[in-house]
C-alpha cells in the first residue's frame, strides 16, 4: 500500500445524518424475511471464510516449530520461532532501520505540509484551485512507474544506499496525499480563533503554532499514522533505492527467510511476518480511534 | 510552501521530466550504453510497440486490473457493504476487521500469506488435495491466482468507499422506493446504484490507479511466471530495466504507465469537487 491508496477519505460524509440509517431502517430484505436473512448471513459466512483462509497459514505455522509451508499437523505450539527470530542482524536492526526511515518520513511530512496547507487553506489566492488539482492528480500518479529514471538519477548522483536520498523521495511521494488531508483537517479550524492572535500581532507562523496546530493535533495524528504505517508496508522503494543487507527495513528483509532454492525457514517467516505486521495494525486502530465522531468523514473509517 | 513544493519537484517532476529524456537514449547500466549514451529519437518507442512481450504485458495488466479491481474488489465491496447494512453489530465489526487486516497489513506479508495458501503443498492444496484436485496454483492458473489474491488484498478500500456512500443515501428515497413497490432489484438498479454514481467512479478510479501499478504481490506470487504467463507491464519494466539493465528501454516504458496512469487520474478529478471536499 503505497502514496495513492487510502484516499476513501474523500468520501465525505455527514455522520449527523448517517447515525439514523445506521440504525438500520433500510437493508435489503425481501417479505420471506427469515430466509433471506438466513441467506445474507450465508453469503456473509462465504466471505469470512474468504478472508480468514489465507491468514491461518501465518498464524498457525509462526507457532508450529520447523513448519513446512503447509500448516498439516500444527498440534505443538512453540515459541521457539519467535525465540530464533529475535537477533540483532535478523529482527532489531531492520526493525531500527524501519522505524528511522517510517519515523522520519512521517515527520518531514507533517512539518512540510503544515506549512503547504496553511496558505491553501487561509488565503485566496490566484492559481489555489489549479494547485489544489494538481496535489489531487498528483495523489493518483503511479509510483511503480517513475522508479527506473529516480533510481538512474539515484545511482548517477551517487546515492543508492543513501538514507537522507532515501527519506526525501518517500517524504515527496507521501506529500500529496499529506498536503490534501492536511488542508482538509485545517479547514475544520475556525479561522476566528486566529484574529485575536493576530489582534495582539502574531504572524502568521505564530499562529500556526500556537492556535491552529494544537487544535488539529487528532488531524496531524493521523497523518502521522498513515504516512508512517504506508512507508512501513512500502516493499518496492526501498528494494530498488537499497543494496546494502545491513540497511534494509523489515519490508526488504523479510525476503532473505525466502530464498531461491535453499531451505526456507517458513515457521520464522510466519513469526517474522506477525512481528512485523502487528505494529502496522495498532497504528491503523489508533488512527481509527482518532478519526472516530470528531472529523466529518469519520463514516468512511468505521471498522 | 517552499520547501514542500522544492522537495516533490525534486523528486517527482524531476524524474519524469528527466526519464522523458532517458527514454529518447541508450541509456544502460551496462555494455556501451552506460558509458556514452547517445540520442536514439523514437528508437526505444518503436521496439516497444513491435516487442511482444510489451504488448502482452500491457493485455496481462489490462485483465489483472479488470479482474481484480474493476470486478473484483469493485462487485465484492459493493456487496459487502450492501449486506452489512443493519446486521448483527458483532458479525459486521468481526467480518470487516478481517476485511482491514488483509488490506492494511504490509503488502509482502499479504503476498506471502498468499503463497503459502496456493503453494503445491499448501494451505488450499492441503484441502483440495482429498478431492483429487492436488496441484500448484501458482503454476497452472498464475493470473487467476494473483487476481484472486489481489481482490483479497484490496476489497476494503471498495467496502469502506461504498459503506460510507450507502450511509449518506437520504433514506426517504428509500421508504419511499419500498412504499410504491419498488423490487430489491429495481431499489437497487434505479435508485440505489443512480444515488452512488459519484462514490462509484471516484472509487473505480483510484482503485484502477492503485492496481495499474501493483507489483510487490505479483513479484512474490509467481514473479511474471511461469513464463510470461503473467508479466504485467511494472513485472515486466522490472526485468528490462533492472534484471537486464536496460534504463531506457525501461523508461520508455515508465512513461506510457505513467501515461496511462496520469489519464485516470484526470478523470478522476473530474469527479472530485476540490471546493467540495475542502468543506
Amino acid at each position: 500500500m503505497t502514496s495513492a491508496l487510502p484516499v476513501e477519505l474523500n468520501v465525505q460524509v455527514d455522520t449527523s445524518r448517517t447515525t439514523a440509517v445506521r440504525s438500520g431502517r433500510f437493508r435489503i430484505d425481501s417479505p420471506r424475511k427469515t430466509m433471506s436473512t438466513i441467506s445474507v448471513y450465508f453469503v456473509l459466512a462465504l466471505v469470512a471464510l474468504f478472508f480468514i483462509a489465507p491468514l491461518l497459514w501465518i498464524v498457525l505455522s509462526s507457532f508450529e516449530p520447523g513448519a513446512a509451508i503447509g500448516t498439516n499437523a500444527p498440534l505443538v505450539l512453540s515459541l521457539s520461532n519467535f525465540a530464533n527470530v529475535l537477533n540483532w542482524s535478523t529482527f532489531f536492526q531492520p526493525l531500527i532501520n524501519s522505524l528511522i526511515l517510517s519515523g522520519s518520513t512521517a515527520v518531514l511530512v507533517v512539518l512540510t505540509s503544515l506549512f503547504a496547507a496553511y496558505p491553501l487553506s487561509r488565503y485566496q489566492m490566484r492559481y489555489r484551485k489549479a494547485f489544489l488539482y494538481t496535489i489531487i492528480f498528483s495523489t493518483g500518479l503511479p509510483i511503480t512507474a517513475i522508479m527506473v529514471p529516480v533510481y538512474e538519477l539515484f545511482a548517477r548522483a551517487n546515492l543508492v544506499d543513501n538514507y537522507p536520498a532515501l527519506i526525501l523521495f518517500l517524504t515527496a511521494t507521501s506529500l500529496p496525499f499529506g498536503i490534501w488531508l492536511m488542508k482538509g483537517f485545517m479547514d475544520g479550524v475556525p479561522v476566528d480563533l486566529e484574529q485575536a492572535a493576530w489582534v495582539d500581532g502574531a504572524t502568521w507562523v505564530g499562529s500556526l503554532r500556537t492556535i491552529v496546530a494544537p487544535l488539529m493535533m487528532p488531524g496531524i495524528a493521523v497523518i502521522t499514522i498513515f504516512t508512517f504505517a504506508s512507508v512501513w508496508g512500502n516493499f518496492f522503494v526501498p528494494f530498488i533505492l537499497l543494496t546494502t543487507q545491513s540497511k534494509f527495513p523489515m519490508a526488504v528483509s523479510i525476503g532473505t527467510f525466502f530464498g531461491q532454492y535453499g531451505a526456507v525457514e517458513y515457521g520464522q517467516l510466519a513469526a517474522f511476518s506477525i512481528l512485523y505486521t502487528l505494529p502496522a495494525l495498532g497504528l491503523w486502530v489508533v488512527a481509527a480511534r482518532f478519526l472516530r465522531g470528531k472529523f466529518t468523514f469519520a463514516g468512511a473509517t468505521k471498522g | 510552501m517552499a520547501p514542500a513544493l522544492s522537495i516533490m519537484f525534486l523528486f517527482i517532476a524531476g524524474p519524469i521530466i528527466w526519464s522523458v529524456y532517458i527514454a529518447f537514449t541508450n541509456k544502460a547500466l551496462t555494455g556501451v550504453g552506460a558509458a556514452h549514451a547517445k540520442w536514439v529519437g523514437f528508437t526505444n518507442f518503436v521496439h516497444m510497440f513491435n516487442d511482444p512481450l510489451f504488448i502482452k504485458s500491457l493485455l496481462l495488466t489490462a485483465i489483472f486490473v479488470l479482474g481484480s479491481a474493476v470486478v473484483g474488489q469493485n462487485t465484492l465491496g459493493f456487496m459487502i457493504a450492501l449486506l452489512e447494512r443493519g446486521r448483527n453489530k458483532f458479525v459486521t465489526t468481526t467480518l470487516n476487521g478481517f476485511i482491514m487486516c488483509a488490506w492494511v497489513m504490509p503488502e509482502i506479508v499479504a503476498a506471502f500469506c498468499w503463497y503459502a495458501y496456493l503453494y503445491q503443498g499448501g494451505t488450499l492444496d492441503a484441502f483440495l488435495g482429498h478431492l483429487g484436485l492436488n496441484q500448484d496454483w501458482l503454476y497452472t492458473t498464475p493470473m487467476l491466482a494473483i487476481i484472486i489474491a489481489n481482490i483479497w488484498r484490496g476489497t476494503a478500500f471498495s467496502m469502506l468507499v461504498y459503506s460510507a456512500g450507502l450511509s449518506d443515501l437520504p433514506s426517504e428515497l428509500l421508504e419511499a422506493a419500498k412504499v410504491d413497490g419498488a423490487s430489491q432489484l429495481a431499489l437497487l438498479r434505479r435508485v440505489i446504484i443512480p444515488l452512488m454514481r459519484r462514490s462509484i467512479m471516484v472509487n473505480l478510479m483510484l482503485i484502477t490507479l492503485q492496481t495499474l501499478q501493483s507489483f510487490t504481490l505479483i513479484f512474490i506470487l509467481t514473479a511474471g511466471g511461469p513464463g510470461e504467463a503473467s508479466m504485467t507491464t511494472p513485472l515486466y519494466i522490472y526485468q528490462q530495466a533492472f534484471q537486464l539493465y536496460d534504463i531506457s528501454y525501461g523508461s520508455a516504458m515508465c512513461l506510457v504507465l505513467l501515461l496511462l496512469g496520469a489519464a485516470f487520474s484526470l478523470i478522476y478529478i473530474k469527479f472530485i469537487k476540490v471546493e467540495e471536499v475542502a468543506a
